[in-house]
């Protein structure tokens, strides 16, 4: 909501307290001010001209030449708005001003003639578009008659004010009005609010009794329904007043009648709404819910169609308005109007929020019936109404009131102790300090054994609990006064837990790998969600997704780590290795809300190794991410073995370079070369890729560190060189050493692969080196080399090996 | 005396071709020329016997102490010269030392993980514990449980991605609050818990909103806690966070499931207060929300009111990290491009 200062003086001193001194303190106190505004910063030299003489322009169809007198002297300008006439008092940015935006107007000629300055619009002041009458929206705007030439125009148009924007939250809703604001400013500067009288005069020789009678289907839908009728009024433009202060506010002037209305709600907070009395077709009005498919063309001339959450209100047999929300384009206030229905209601928010919302028709009415109104002033704020329209429009108050109404408006009593506000604060406050703050308030506060019987007025329906009033202590008193400490309380150990802890090793560990962690999106396409997922399940996706892009949960880790590789690949990254940890969600039959799975993936291209002056680059290969991989696992301490084991038939990877993790059985994982096609698709280049379910690490059986004693004894070791055929797995020879390798055998390393030149087609060479310890004696050679032998022997008997 | 005589110079003379011999070899060829079985030494040992025997004692041992002097002489100088041979074969393996070092493959952290991490290390100090929870949640978690009706208007304030009508995506971390206060044992001691993680909301992505950003929130519920607690607690972590010399000033504001609601400002990290940029020459950056957990969100979790009380507070690690580095699009921490991600090496 917008805040004139200058309005705000009408109900509250703020004598010595400057616009940003005001909003600075209210935003530390109760209601954040966005910013203040200055409407007239930054013009200047910008005055009242009286157009004395208004010629066409001999070179254009469209320019005048106009005389134009600024006080001291007379400036011929040429205008080209349609509006311009002789007589007018228009606005006159001087040669050497500044209008909006900071643009300098100087001398100059238009088509050949001189023009000593610009005639201006409310736009060239820096009024947006949807504030200026649609009358001056085409061209200049015109001042009244009485406006002074060569003054300054800001006066007039109320621009030396300043606007203060009030970020207003939902619990706040009382501060949503002129009034709410008053007493709000009032509070926090403990100043006295006051507002003028009503000056309410009905015409005691008719009585509404005749004209209007109203009811209401659901009490609860609409608890109070009043109509006022004011007859014999000139629908015109308001005075000036009236819309320098709808505009300020950023709320267009139209007529007087929907101005005062405006005005109302601006002052009091409370929608009304006006009807042309004599359109509404009957001498009744009867509140109920809209029937399904009913429709009613809105003042913004749509057609809505309308369901049983929305609230009418009708003439008896069909809707005139929208509840709260928008009029009718039948009843409208025209400039035929004479006898004026007016409406102060007040209405179920939830229904008022439900139909702004279906019907996408937010307004500052709608806003406030959602928010909550203050009761006590729902019917006061119709007489003021009533009243303006008399004093405005020249029109008669018809006597009496059409109302149904169910509620009235209460004070409410809150108890606190004083010991209960001292303990939520941490403060040591006195009695006397919270009442004074209670009367700061305007809230009347006894006390009695130490509680406080709290009246809460209507106004701040937004109380109702202590911690209302704990909340209301504490900010009146201020924040920056309260202590700081920190809890007591029994102490107890934070320690991660199991997951927190293995995840963070995980990190490390691959960070120190040389992969780096991505953060990718969690919404993919529903295409790449289900891509590389290692469940069966359904896709999961958003109601109403921003984009497809956005659109469905992923089941792979993979899926955005490929995204983010494509991306670093279109940006001239070639060498890149990421790592994701996160979740992936599945469908689940068993419970409402879906599976959610701790995964972990990487995604690598190019080289982890740059080639530099002293060597070749390591090139990222199937075998990089395995020893990453089976490095990291080797940490966890896990009781079953991890194997990989070769798989041709995983989609999206390469049948032959891709391998399953396995954790004893069970298949927790994969890693191998992403499909060459599928990394064509993508315009990746060679790309290796690895996923492995993370929960089932935390969830497996783990053993601690087996420490042994560092051996006493020296170690022998023994080289292999063998050839085989080329289907013979690593796997298999190594079985075969280390069940043949005897007691003393320790490791078994390869150093060696190598098939081409010089071997057999179909063949391959292998060399590996053979430990061998006795942690309880010095190793005899003898012992070794029989060992060794029949390491030999089996090899050529199991797999078929020649010996090298 | 004439054999002492000769021994003296001789002796001077050895030494001094020690001296001057500049390798090995010509020492070497001094030991020979004076100690060897054809040099003077060895002759005037040999020259020895004709000497009166009250004599040969006397000169037997001046011979000893010339030998013995020589050879110590010559020790020495091979010792130089060995230095000094070393000494030029190390300066003739001399490198480059400007040239690059070998590369290490060194992975990065995710600046947020970063930031985090670092956040939950300081709440873990302080006895806190860890708590995560579903990322796709109840509507009821995430809204009703926070105090948050359906129809209520601040639902307004976060646009929501739903599943169905009674599953969304998380758009705080809150409800991993209210499934914890459910199970605590409050009997066990005091709840003292964050949680940290990814949260969800319907917006467009562009420079400053992202549909997928991250959250952590700090809840504390026990038996006597105070907003000075609140305030306490906060001015730890500002300071542990940006710097010792921060300060924090608390707003009014409003969150459904705490009162009094407030905001948390820190004191400018870039300009100590000063004005800049970065805190739009308030000195101020806001930074956290926070309040006293509201009494309707404690009902629902069973909590008893008159006993227990508590405080909760948030704060958004992608904002955290925009300000302090300067980041200045928030894609960019989702893009995930090496460039940006492997800049925040430096661990503070």
């Amino acid at each position: 909501m917008n805040v004139s200062y200058k309005w705000l003086t009408e109900y509250v001193d703020l004598e010595g307290i400057t616009p940003d001194e005001l909003a600075e303190k209210m935003s530390r106190t109760g209601i954040e001010i966005e910013g203040v505004d200055y409407p007239s910063e930054g013009l200047k030299k910008i005055v009242v001209g009286h157009a004395v003489e208004v010629v066409d322009h001999p070179d254009s169809n469209h320019l005048h030449i106009c005389q134009v007198d600024v006080g001291e002297e007379v400036l011929q300008i040429v205008c080209g708005a349609p509006n311009i006439a002789a007589g007018q008092k228009v606005i006159v940015a001087l040669p050497g001003s500044r209008i909006t935006g900071n643009k300098k107007i100087k001398k100059g000629k238009m088509r050949g003639v001189v023009s000593n300055g610009m005639i201006c619009s409310l736009e060239e002041l820096g009024y947006t578009d949807h504030v200026v009458p649609k009358k001056y929206a085409e061209g200049i705007y015109v001042l009244p008659n009485e406006a002074v030439p060569g003054e300054e125009v800001f006066s007039y148009l109320s621009m030396d004010d300043a606007i203060l924007d009030m970020s207003i939250t939902p619990n706040r809703a009382d501060a949503l009005s002129m009034r709410g604001t008053a007493y709000e400013v009032g509070a926090i500067y403990n100043k006295k609010v006051t507002f003028p009288e009503l000056d309410y005069v009905e015409d005691p020789s008719e009585d509404i009794k005749q004209d209007m009678q109203v009811s209401v289907e659901n009490p609860a839908d609409t608890p109070i329904y009043s109509i006022q009728i004011i007859k014999d009024v000139t629908v015109k433009e308001s005075p000036l007043w009236l819309q320098t202060k709808l505009m300020n506010a950023g709320i267009r002037p139209v007529n007087n009648i929907v101005d005062i209305t405006n005005y109302i709600l601006l002052e009091y907070g409370q929608p009304l709404h006006a009807f042309d009395y004599d359109k509404l077709g009957s001498k009744e009005i009867y509140v109920r819910r809209a029937k399904a498919e009913e429709k009613i063309v809105t003042l913004d001339e749509e057609e809505r169609t309308l369901s049983p959450e929305n609230i009418v209100i009708t003439n008896g047999e069909k809707p005139i308005a929208l509840a709260g929300v928008m009029g009718g384009l039948d009843s409208h206030i025209t400039d035929e109007t004479v006898t004026v229905a007016l409406e102060a209601a007040l209405f179920d928010p939830i229904s008022i929020r439900k139909t702004a919302k279906a019907l996408n028709l937010r307004s500052e009415s709608s806003a406030r019936f959602e928010k909550g109104i203050n009761l006590a002033t729902v019917q006061e704020a119709g007489k003021q109404a009533a009243a303006w329209m008399a004093e405005l429009a020249g029109g008669r108050i018809v006597s009496g009131i059409a109302e149904a109404r169910s509620v009235e408006a209460k004070d409410v009593t809150v108890s606190i102790t004083l010991e209960k506000i001292n303990h939520a604060l941490g403060t040591e406050l006195s009695e006397d300090e919270v009442t004074s703050i209670f009367d700061q308030l305007g809230f009347d506060a006894s006390i009695s054994n130490g509680t406080f019987a709290v009246i809460i007025p209507p106004r701040r329906w937004d109380i109702a609990i202590e911690a209302d009033l704990i909340e209301e202590v504490a900010r009146i008193y201020g924040y920056d006064n309260l202590p700081s400490t920190l809890p007591i309380s029994a102490s107890h150990p934070g320690y991660l837990n199991e997951k927190q802890r293995l995840t963070r090793h995980t990190k490390h560990f691959l960070e120190g790998s040389g992969l780096s962690q991505a953060i990718s999106y969690v919404l993919t396409t529903p295409e790449k969600a289900a891509a590389f997922s290692m469940r069966e399940s359904d896709r999961i996706q958003l109601e109403m997704p921003m984009s497809e892009d956005h659109s469905t949960l992923r089941m792979s880790l993979l899926s955005g780590l490929l995204d983010d590789l494509s991306y670093n690949i279109a940006h001239h990254n070639q060498n890149v290795a990421l790592y994701e940890n996160g979740r992936v969600f599945y469908t689940s039959s068993e419970q409402t809300l879906p599976i959610e799975e701790e995964h972990v993936a990487g995604a690598l291209t190019g080289s982890l190794q740059q080639a530099d002056w002293q060597g070749k680059e390591q090139r990222i290969d199937f075998f990089v991410i395995k020893g990453i991989l089976e490095e990291m696992f080797a940490a966890y301490g896990l009781v079953e073995p991890i194997t990989f084991v070769q798989r041709t038939d995983l989609p999206l990877l390469h049948p032959g370079r891709t391998a399953a993790i396995m954790l004893g059985d069970e298949m927790i994982g994969f890693a191998g070369q992403l499909h060459p096609s599928v990394a064509k698709e993508r315009d990746l280049k060679e790309t290796y890729v690895f996923e492995f379910n993370f929960q089932a690490i935390v969830n497996a059986e783990k053993h601690a560190t087996i420490y042994q004693p560092v051996p006493k004894y020296p170690g022998m070791s023994r080289d292999i060189a063998l050839m085989v055929d080329e289907t013979v797995s690593n796997k298999q020879i190594v079985e075969v050493i280390k069940e043949n390798g005897g007691k003393y055998l320790t490791a078994v390393h390869l150093f060696d692969v190598y098939q081409g030149e010089n071997i057999e087609t179909g063949k391959k060479s292998l060399a590996y080196t053979l430990s061998y310890l006795n942690p309880t004696a010095t190793l005899v050679e003898e012992e070794v080399s029989k060992a060794f032998d029949k390491v030999q022997s089996a090899l050529v008997e199991q797999v078929q090996a020649e010996i090298r | 005396m004439e054999m002492k005589e000769q021994l003296t110079s001789l002796k001077e003379e050895a030494m001094k071709q020690i001296k001057d011999s500049h390798d090995l070899k010509a020492l070497n060829q001094v030991r020979i020329d004076y100690l060897g079985k054809k040099g003077p030494i060895t002759e005037i040992s040999k020259g020895m016997k004709k000497l009166p025997s009250e004599e040969k004692p006397v000169v037997g041992a001046m011979v000893n102490d010339v030998r013995t002097a020589i050879t110590e002489e010559m020790d020495k100088q091979k010792e130089e010269l060995e230095r000094q041979a070393l000494q030029e074969q190390l300066m003739s393996e001399t490198i480059d030392v400007t040239l690059p070092g070998t590369a290490v493959a060194k992975g990065q952290g995710h600046v947020l993980t970063q930031i985090m991490e670092e956040i939950e290390d300081l709440f873990l100090g302080m006895g806190y514990q860890i708590v995560e929870g579903p990322e796709v949640e109840e509507d009821s978690y995430n809204f009703e449980r926070m105090n948050l009706p359906k129809d209520h208007p601040a639902r307004d304030m976060q646009d929501t991605f739903y599943i169905t009508d009674d599953i969304l995506l998380r758009t705080q971390t809150s409800p991993v609050q209210a499934r914890t206060m459910d199970t605590h044992d409050f009997s066990k001691g005091p709840l003292k818990m964050i949680s940290p993680g990814k949260v969800y909301r319907r917006d467009n992505d562009d420079a400053t909103h992202s549909h997928q950003f991250h959250q952590i929130e700090g809840l504390v519920v026990a038996e006597n806690i105070t907003m000075a607690d609140l305030k306490g607690t906060l001015e730890v972590f500002a300071k542990e966070l940006f710097g010792a010399d921060r300060e924090i000033r608390l707003r009014p504001s409003y969150f459904p499931f705490t009162e009094p609601s407030v905001e948390v400002d820190v004191s400018c990290f870039k300009c100590g207060g000063k004005g800049c940029s970065v805190c739009k020459h308030t000195g101020w950056i806001e930074i956290l929300g926070a309040g006293m957990v509201h009494p309707n969100v404690l009902e629902m979790s069973g909590i008893d009111t008159d006993k227990y009380s508590g405080f909760a507070f948030g704060l958004g690690p992608d904002r955290v990290a925009m300000l302090k580095y300067g980041i200045e699009d928030i894609r960019r921490f989702y893009q995930n491009d090496i460039r940006f991600l492997n800049q925040f090496k430096v661990k503070e």
